[in-house]
């Protein structure tokens, strides 16, 4: 338990173990959190997943006794937020459960229960004493069914998963682990969770810009408190929903043999020669989940493959896959690679940097086995296409 | 023509801008969108959209 603010409780989860978010790889582990409200009707606003449930309840028993809590919302049905909300009920039989009409859906389908459900809308509000809760629907900033909870009251945001991190800590403030770690996790999650919905997150952004608070408290992670810390953190949000990005170029790659591999070297050392900020990311080491930030910060990227059966390789198989749901437009790419016979996989390669919504820089370099030293020194050739494209506004 | 609005996640079908980067030329009224065509924010068909009022 951690007081917040006056009445305000984070009661939430720590997952300390958590390594795998869905594919996503967390290496901090993560935490799920809840805010208790004190008030005339006491109201918890998110839960927990399934498995943390006793810890939120052990947290919320240390302020009040569950069975007061009159409302239970639910800002989002994914599991990881409403796991523990048929336990909580156990606890707290006549607390109603507040969520959108998309929530109320998504959760009779995952509880096949018939809850005592409260549906609200945007503008809706929330009586639970000397607070007045409003709700804003987000749909798609990342379900159909999230939306954000506001006490004006209180003046903080309660946005669910939108500006979260995952990231465990003992620690509840962003300042208190440093701000930059915390904007780099809240990079990392907008490129693995938000990435696809940039129009719905700038609706949501000027729904919120009516709003007035000084914390933002997600549902995953560090809480954001104070007018410079939640400036810089929306301005992030403003750029990432717009598809901009940085300067810089990523170079993602699976190799075979080391032919791929050189290349991608090659291409590493023109580009750091000619003091552009690039990095080199071998899917063999890198999670995918890590390569998609980088692509979120990089005007620029290329994607090596090696042939495999006349295919790519699997690891560059399931990024493009996943970048082609992450849809992250305004950026460019090449694809370059080594093969020993057949091609044919390359065109598969580019199609898929296209579907993905990239631009193709120029034509792949493609190289047979081995490259040489003549055949390298050629690969020197993108590095002016690459400038142009980050000159260009 | 009339614009739609996905029930699902509140996308805006306007067929004056059409969803040329699903090959939904613009000028394309709703009824004229092939079957197969989804929702470009959500996934869901075509079947999930109302007309907007
Ligand atoms: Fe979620
Ligand atoms: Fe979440
Ligand atoms: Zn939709």
């Amino acid at each position: 338990m951690r007081k917040i603010k006056n009445d305000v409780y984070w009661v939430g989860y720590i997952d300390w173990d958590l390594r795998n978010f869905h594919g996503y790889d967390t290496p901090h582990g993560s935490t799920y959190n809840a805010y208790l409200i004190l008030d005339e009707k006491p109201t918890l606003i998110d839960s927990v997943k399934h498995y943390g449930a006793d810890e939120m309840i052990r947290r919320i028993k240390q302020v009040i006794d569950p069975s007061k809590i009159q409302y239970i919302i639910s800002n989002h049905t994914e599991m990881d937020h409403s796991g523990s909300i048929d336990v909580l009920l156990k606890h707290c039989p006549n607390a109603q459960v507040v969520c959108s009409p998309k929530g109320e859906e998504g959760l009779s389908r995952h509880f096949k229960k018939n809850w005592n459900f409260k549906v609200v809308n945007t503008g809706d509000t929330l009586d639970i004493g000397k607070r007045k809760l409003t709700f804003m629907l987000m749909p798609m900033v990342h379900w159909p069914d999230s939306m954000a909870t506001y006490s004006a009251e209180d003046k903080i945001l309660f946005p669910n998963d939108a500006f979260g991190q995952h990231y465990a800590s003992t620690e509840r403030f962003a300042d208190e682990i440093g701000v930059g770690l915390a904007y780099d996790e809240a990079a990392k999650y907008y490129a693995n969770i938000v990435l696809p919905f940039g129009s719905q997150v700038l609706k949501a952004l000027e729904g919120a810009s009516k709003m007035d608070f000084d914390m933002i408290c997600p549902s995953h992670g560090m809480i954001w408190r104070g007018k410079e810390q939640i400036t810089g953190l929306v301005q992030r949000y403003v750029k990432w929903a717009n598809y901009e990005s940085d300067a810089q170029v990523c170079i993602t790659y699976d190799s075979m043999w080391h032919s791929t591999e050189a290349m991608a070297k090659r291409f590493y050392e023109v580009i750091d020669m000619a003091g552009i900020p690039v990095k080199l990311m071998n899917l063999q080491t890198s999670h995918m989940s890590d390569v998609v930030t980088d692509v979120l910060k990089s005007k620029v990227v290329l994607f090596g493959t090696s042939m495999l059966n006349n295919r790519m390789l699997p690891t560059v198989g399931a990024l493009m896959m996943y970048l082609k749901g992450l849809k992250p437009k305004n950026r460019f790419a090449l694809s370059f690679g080594s093969y020993g016979w057949s091609m044919v996989g390359f065109k598969e390669l580019e199609t898929s940097i296209q579907d993905a919504g990239f631009e193709l820089l120029g034509e792949g370099k493609y190289i047979r086995f081995i490259p040489d030293q003549d055949e390298l020194a050629k690969l020197d050739s993108i590095l002016p296409l690459i400038q142009a494209k980050l000159a260009a506004k | 023509m009339k614009k739609y609005e996905c029930t699902v996640c509140g996308y805006i079908y306007d067929p004056a801008i059409g969803d040329p980067d699903h090959g939904i030329k613009p000028g394309t009224a709703f009824e004229n969108i092939p079957n197969d065509w989804v929702c470009p924010d959500c996934g869901v068909g075509k079947s999930d959209f109302k007309v907007l009022n």
